[in-house]
């Protein structure tokens, strides 16, 4: 009975999501009334689940659901979970949801991209459930996965706009920074207990603690890692800049993502993998340090704010700072009510932002007092000039980011002026037709250089796909860059344990397939004005919206976002490498971080931004 | 002024040798948008700087130097053609009489067939663009973002908790005291931050580095730069000129802005490559380009102004035939009307409403719910003038059109009204502890909260409430008892020869002298609407966006006044004794109404009142039932009242967009006696002014009432125009992603520029049609009135205003071109009569996209009701 119920709850969402898919785009109220009742359903399953589960004494339920990939090193399968802190996220989750569909049900009519918005709000649900359903980091990992894709697709929402498709691409970068922080979790995971770990067996803390105490550094390893993940999903420092930029949508999506639902999913991610890292000392005060500072210098930030959904976004950062603080130091009642309390308030913030104007104004107009600057000890107008400046300038995180995460690759990128010329391409085959033939004559080759060839493949993969990202010129040329990387990436983990031809395969045949469908849109697009040059935005998506839409599914099939064989691919890769490779972990993370990047970065300049042909309206870029 | 001008003149001769500071700002502030912080939204010509040139003249040229669009798109164009909302024969006719009819059949397919390759590039921003292209610095990006979050927290109202320091010394001072006594700067160099504390810092001491010795390129280089972001560049410019237009006041000139823009540039160049470059002009390899030079021949943009006659004619001539068909029927029925008006001459109620198209279909209700009631039109403010301070309000807000600046003072005073507080309003979030305090208590009270304004939208004093605006209960200081009585240069109230003065002007100009009923209602209107920034749009433009009510109330006291009425008697217009005047207040969106001192009526009038009372209210049921034929969410079908309670909830939904549709669909204009159009349909469509040409027989009032036509009803319908044929730069956008900024505007993103000019949900059943004036009067007449004010006639002459007159006598229509009246003959045969104008509207369809080419279809024909 609460199996099914349990199943149902994703089930639901995802029905949802297909069908509001193959309604017609001019059936506007179909298409909401569908995501209405979808939510409805689901809530009303949810509160029938919860009854059902107070009444039978709320214990722990987990479900082993299916295998989708076992072999004798790996299974990859998926885990349903539901205790306490599922219970609330599902019900905070299905009551804004609930809202925001009723609400934007109205506010979104006769918006350009109306289906767009409920599709993909459904299947942000969808997502949302399988991540907060989790029984372990794979099935987590599909939802935070979905949850990333539809942010980006949500804050590009106005894509024939310059700031929205930039910020979109900003916003990504870091969370996909946060996934590959997973990725590494579930990679470390695999190594450190040998079988694919579900949260329930965390629970036994003798069991935790026995397999930490061998192997501490490995505990520290994946502690740190899903900190960072939860730290990006949930814009505490030093990633905090990010959230302000998301607010690109409608207002609606930017309540239900940016002002409650995805914004919390760190603190779910912290309070679901409490019981591993609980006994790690340094991670817990790390924890504190990050929610007390966050806390702090967020609350700076947004008193100086003087608009009014960055106000939100940095009042909101301050409080789930103080959140993570709850979490570290166990009190994760606290934190749930805190999360609740702060996920409504934040939507109705957000939903009501507009009507601030009039009534802020009405106020002054009748309780008007203006300001005093008057009589402050000179040293402490110098600190208070200093901080507002520091406050304003958002403590220059935005620019740190960059220098510090991004720039060193971009120079990387830039530098390896080599890989311009035509001829390196073949050098580049001669080289992976060595490696191929390497492979084949294992025994001729000293086991001291065979053992050296997978770091070096794999650093020439990561090269290959800076450039890609780096790359100001023809897309085509890009799009290969970046399927070469990948054929890099397979031969380097190839070489690194004993060859799995089908496992292989598994990644290989997702990567190709997509990679094919997307060169055939590219060069269709090609064939247009001849220009697909990645130093502008084209904004073909307003003369192309099929070829957009087929592209950016390939886009997402190259990538390996869940569904995708390419997706088991990835997480196969990487349990071909050993725990103490840490060099070649980082290349290789590294490759599909940039990888990743890379075509969206194709996507969004050749598809999106504002259309470069001006005979019908187009934006400012300054808009 | 002279000496300003003569300044311009001699600096345009000396233009091309070097660079003139003074100039150049004075020509950007003339180019940049010119709208208010959005409390007050007051409706204007966006292209307010090109008026003094031909419409299309204008429009082409601006399209060419800004690369906005000018003009509905070709195939848009093609596509109405198809659909036949653009006329064959009306097209035709627009052809032969531009290009002849020889070359009739070549410019029908240039029209209709040639391809055109209709990019344009704007020549604006091409200089700057050498900094991309040449120095691979995406400037904007560096210095935009910063840029705007300093200015929008310098100017900011009541958003930030934490106030911008020193912001009363000025925006330049502020930033130098702060950058004085602060361990940390905006600058991540030293040269910016040396160079500010400059003394007698020039911009051509700035652009010297940034683009070089030579001064040619100076003029273009900061069109370039202030056009990046004409938003804020704009309400700089606006508060420079109006600083009290921000209740929160702030010194701020837009040389200011452009001095620390120009720093910031320095600045961020100098932190990507080091102090070390070249200026600008050193990698340019083309002359300075002359912005405002003519442009080139363009056959498209002739296709297009032909295409755009075509459109406009196709609407026009339908109404004029109208009018000139009922006109017919009335005369063939000549000996019976007069009869008629003799034995009705007196009515049972009169009402003075607004010209604003919006009470077009109310007017018609109220008429067609007393068939014996009679009303007027005239513009909202009802000709009294003054500032209104409610109790306690710390301000005065100005109730009259914002180009005329009042001498008066009324004072709301014994209101009961009490302020209400929306506690999840609170202005405290950021605050870390209190933050924590209100997340705790106050979000669980808000999901509560939003569930109900879901579920169950109701009034709260988070929404403008039109109503609200004055209380009913309360007294104004509206007679002046002594003329000593002055507050802060404005006199409190007016003297008993200032009212009449103002009544009389207004009578006269509606041709309300005599017949007078027993009660005369006159009635202003205001709009409510929730979570909507641009609220003020809706409200009455003549009153510079606010509600009209005490204008109402004010303008029904003074009529009420008995030493009013013998001041008025001495000049001939004898008001009976028994006779009243009521002020009160129609919301546009709820469709709601409020009388004012309904305690003074006589005893007599009591009892009319309350039947009245029974008219105005059938009146509202119908009129939204008309509306709510726009409305998705309403079905149009649905008995009265339920129609009436939807569309009152829609206007405190905080998820409805579109509480109102404002002025969309605004074209026409009528200035002349009532009759003109009491028996045409008009689908909201048209500004109606009350006027008698009989009782004007020199044209004197005429002159008055014609004034005001250019600049509030041409403004508002070239606003539209213009933010409908292009939305992303000269309108704001969809309105669904917009943020808040300082309280003064709304942006896209949080380091978006701000968004002019009106948003999407606004223009979407807007066709972009331009003007058409039509008058009642003998052509001679009009023709001498327009011409003796240059700035009325320029907006005709000029053709930014199509103008139409009826010969009272003959029943010919004249239209103005060239300077002079020719005769007009309409080309439709028929319009379609009905009987039953509910059935029409129950049966009308909605727009299938909000594609111009759908979005024209859900707007009506002209009927003829019979």
């Amino acid at each position: 009975m609460l199996q099914i119920l349990i199943q149902l709850l994703i089930i639901i969402p995802f029905f949802g999501f297909i069908i509001s898919l193959l309604i017609p785009r001019k059936l506007e109220r179909t298409i909401s009334i569908t995501a209405i009742i979808t939510v409805s359903t689901h809530s009303l399953l949810f509160i029938l689940l919860l009854i059902y589960w107070i009444y039978t004494g709320n214990s722990i339920i987990e479900i082993k659901e299916m295998e989708t990939y076992k072999s004798k090193a790996f299974d990859f399968f998926i885990d349903i979970y539901f205790d306490k802190i599922t219970a609330v996220y599902s019900l905070v989750g299905f009551v804004l949801m609930f809202t925001v569909t009723v609400f934007s049900h109205f506010y979104l009519h006769r918006e350009a991209g109306f289906k767009r918005f409920f599709t993909i709000i459904l299947l942000f649900y969808l997502g949302y459930n399988i991540v907060i359903f989790s029984g372990n980091m794979e099935t987590l990992f599909i939802g935070w996965e979905i949850v990333g894709v539809c942010s980006f697709l949500l804050i590009a929402f106005y894509r024939d706009r310059y700031l929205p498709v930039k910020n979109a691409i900003k916003v990504f970068s870091l969370f996909n920074l946060g996934d590959v922080c997973l990725i590494l979790v579930m990679w470390m995971s695999h190594h450190l207990w040998h079988h694919n770990i579900t949260f329930s067996e965390l629970h036994d803390s003798i069991y935790v603690h026995a397999y930490l105490r061998h192997h501490h550094s490995y505990g520290i390893f994946i502690a740190v890692m899903i900190l960072i993940a939860a730290v990006v999903k949930s814009a505490q420092l030093p990633f905090s800049s990010w959230l302000p930029r998301a607010m690109e949508g409608p207002t609606s999506s930017s309540a239900i993502f940016y002002g409650s639902l995805s914004l919390h999913l760190g603190v779910f991610l912290l309070l679901r993998t409490y019981p591993f890292w609980e006994s790690l000392l340094g991670i817990k005060v790390s924890i504190i340090t990050i929610g007390f500072f966050t806390a702090l210098i967020a609350t700076g930030i947004a008193k100086v704010q003087s608009t009014v959904k960055t106000q939100i976004a940095y009042s909101s950062i301050a409080q789930i700072g103080l959140m993570f603080i709850e979490v570290a130091f166990g009190f994760e009642s606290l934190a749930l009510i805190h999360f609740a309390g702060n996920a409504f308030f934040r939507t109705y913030q957000l939903l009501v932002s507009p009507s601030v104007l009039g009534y802020r104004i009405h106020n002054m107009f009748f309780n008007f007092k203006s300001t005093n600057f008057s009589s402050k000890k000179p040293f402490f107008k110098t600190l208070n000039n200093s901080f507002y400046i520091l406050c304003l300038k958002e403590w220059n995180l935005d620019l740190y980011i960059n220098k510090l995460l991004w720039n060193p690759f971009k120079f990387i990128g830039n530098k390896s002026q080599i890989l311009n010329a035509k001829p390196f391409m073949g050098l580049l085959l001669l080289i992976y037709a060595l490696g191929i033939l390497s492979f084949n004559y294992q025994n001729l080759i000293p086991v001291s250089i065979y053992k050296l060839l997978p770091v070096f493949y794999a650093f020439l993969s990561l090269l290959i796909v800076l450039k890609a990202f780096t790359k100001r010129g023809d897309a085509i040329w890009s799009w290969m860059l970046i399927l070469s990387s990948h054929f890099f990436i397979a031969l380097s983990v190839s070489l690194n344990d004993t060859f799995n031809f089908n496992e292989t395969i598994i990644f290989m045949s997702g990567a190709i397939i997509s990679a094919i469908t997307g060169y055939i849109c590219l060069v269709k697009i090609k064939k247009i004005d001849n220009d697909i040059n990645l130093n502008k935005f084209h904004g073909y998506n307003y003369e192309k919206p099929t070829i957009a839409i087929i592209f950016l599914l390939a886009c997402l099939g190259l990538l390996g976002i869940p569904i995708t064989p390419s997706f088991i691919g990835v997480d196969l890769m990487y349990t071909h490498i050993f725990e103490e490779q840490y060099i070649l972990i980082l290349l290789i993370s590294l490759s599909f971080v940039f990888i990743e990047l890379s075509v969206l970065r194709v996507y969004a300049r050749i598809f999106l931004g504002p259309h470069k042909k001006s005979f019908h309206p187009i934006a400012y870029k300054s808009s | 002024m002279i000496s300003e001008l003569d300044i311009l003149e001699n600096s345009t001769k000396i233009k091309n040798t070097f660079f003139n500071e003074k100039t150049v700002l004075h020509n950007l502030k003339h180019y940049l948008p010119s709208q208010t912080p959005l409390k007050d939204f007051v409706h204007h010509n966006t292209l307010h700087a090109f008026q003094d040139m031909k419409f299309y003249d204008a429009i082409f040229k601006a399209s060419d130097i800004f690369g906005f669009r000018a003009t509905l798109q070709l195939t848009e164009f093609r596509e109405l053609f198809k659909n036949g909302r653009i006329e064959k024969s009306i097209l035709e006719r627009v052809i032969v009489e531009k290009k002849g009819l020889t070359n009739l059949e070549i410019w029908k397919e240039k029209l209709l067939e040639k391809q055109y390759e209709a990019t344009n590039t704007a020549r604006i921003g091409i200089l700057r663009q050498v900094w991309k292209q040449k120095f691979h610095i995406a400037l904007d990006s560096l210095v935009q973002p910063i840029l705007f979050r300093i200015i929008c927290c310098y100017l900011d109202q009541g958003i930030s908790l934490w106030k911008f320091p020193n912001s009363n010394t000025g925006f330049f001072n502020a930033i130098k005291e702060i950058e004085e006594s602060s361990f940390t700067s905006f600058f991540k160099s030293k040269r910016a931050k040396s160079l500010l504390f400059k003394q007698g810092l020039e911009i051509t001491d700035l652009l010297k580095i940034l683009v070089g010795d030579d001064e040619r390129y100076y003029e273009q280089y900061l069109f370039d730069q202030q056009f990046t972001h004409k938003g804020w560049s704009g309400i700089v410019s606006s508060i420079e000129n109006t600083p009290q237009s921000l209740l929160d006041l702030r010194k701020i000139y837009l040389r200011d802005l452009i001095l620390f823009e120009l720093l910031l540039e320095i600045d961020a160049i100098d932190s990507e490559i080091g102090e070390d470059w070249k200026p600008l002009t050193s990698k340019v390899d083309f002359e300075p380009i002359d912005l405002f030079k003519d442009s080139e021949y363009k056959e498209l943009n002739e296709v297009f102004a032909l295409w755009q006659n075509g459109f406009e004619w196709s609407y026009y001539d339908k109404v004029l035939a109208g009018i000139k068909l009922d006109n017919e029927k009335k005369i063939s029925k000549r000996l019976n009307s007069i009869a008629n008006e003799k034995l009705k001459s007196v009515k049972n109620f009169q009402a003075i409403l607004c010209i604003d198209e919006r009470e077009c279909s109310f007017r018609r209700h109220i008429e067609k719910a007393d068939s014996n009631s009679e009303t007027f039109g005239t513009p909202g403010f009802f000709s009294v003038e003054f500032y209104f301070q409610p109790e306690n309000g710390k301000f005065y807000e100005k109730l009259c059109p914002a180009p005329v600046t009042p001498k008066y003072l009324i004072k709301e005073i014994n209101s009961n009204n009490k302020r209400e507080h929306e506690i999840l309003y609170t202005d405290n979030v950021p605050n870390l502890i209190l933050g924590t305090l209100y997340t705790f208590s106050l979000g669980f009270l808000a999901i509560i909260k939003l569930l109900l304004t879901i579920l169950r939208p109701k009034m709260s004093p988070s929404i403008s409430d039109a109503f609200k605006h004055m209380d009913k209960d309360s007294e104004l200081t509206i007679e002046n008892k002594n003329i000593s009585d002055i507050e802060n240069n404005l006199q409190i109230g007016f003297t008993i020869e200032e009212m009449a003065i103002r009544v009389e002007s207004l009578l006269r100009s509606i041709g309300l002298i005599d017949n007078f009923s027993k009660l005369i209602y006159v009635i202003a209107h205001g709009s409510s609407s929730a979570n909507n920034p641009h609220h003020s749009a809706h409200d009455c433009g003549a009153c510079s966006g606010r509600p009209g009510s005490v204008n109402a109330r004010v303008f029904a006291f003074m009529a009420n006044h008995s030493k009013v009425r013998e001041l008025l008697n001495s000049k001939g217009i004898k008001i009976p004794n028994d006779t009243q005047f009521v002020g009160s207040l129609h919301d546009t969106a709820s469709d709601l109404i409020a009388y004012y001192d309904e305690h003074n009526l006589h005893d007599a009038n009591i009892q009319l009142h309350s039947k009245n009372k029974i008219i105005f209210d059938n009146a509202l049921d119908n009129n939204a039932k008309e509306r709510s034929r726009r409305f998705a969410s309403i079905n149009t079908k649905f008995n009265l009242k339920k129609v009436r309670s939807s569309i009152e909830k829609r206007s405190v939904s905080m998820f409805e967009p579109r509480p109102e549709l404002g002025h969309g669909t605004n074209s026409l204009c009528f200035i002349g006696n009532r009759a003109l159009t009491k028996d045409l349909f008009l689908d909201r469509r048209a500004f109606l002014n009350s006027y008698n040409y009989r009782t004007d027989k020199d044209g004197s009032i005429l002159c008055n009432v014609m004034k005001p036509i250019g600049p509030v009803c041409g403004g508002i319908n070239l606003e539209y125009y213009f933010s409908r044929v292009d939305n992303y730069k000269l309108g704001a956008g969809t309105k669904l992603p917009h943020n808040v900024m300082g309280l003064i505007g709304v942006a896209n993103s949080c380091d978006g520029d701000l968004r002019t000019g009106l948003p999407l949900q606004m223009i979407e059943v807007h066709d972009p049609v331009r003007l058409l004036v039509i008058v009642e009067h003998f052509p001679s007449v009009v023709l001498e009135t327009i011409k003796s004010v240059p700035d009325m006639y320029s907006w005709y002459l000029n053709e930014w205003i199509h103008l139409i007159v009826i010969h009272p006598e003959t029943n010919k229509i004249y239209y103005f071109k060239n300077e002079e009246f020719i005769e007009y003959r309409t080309m439709t045969e028929t319009v379609e009569g009905t009987t039953d104008i509910v059935n029409i509207i129950e049966t009308a369809r909605l727009m299938e996209t909000n594609n111009i080419v759908d979005a024209t279809k859900e707007n009506l024909p002209v009927y003829l009701i019979n």
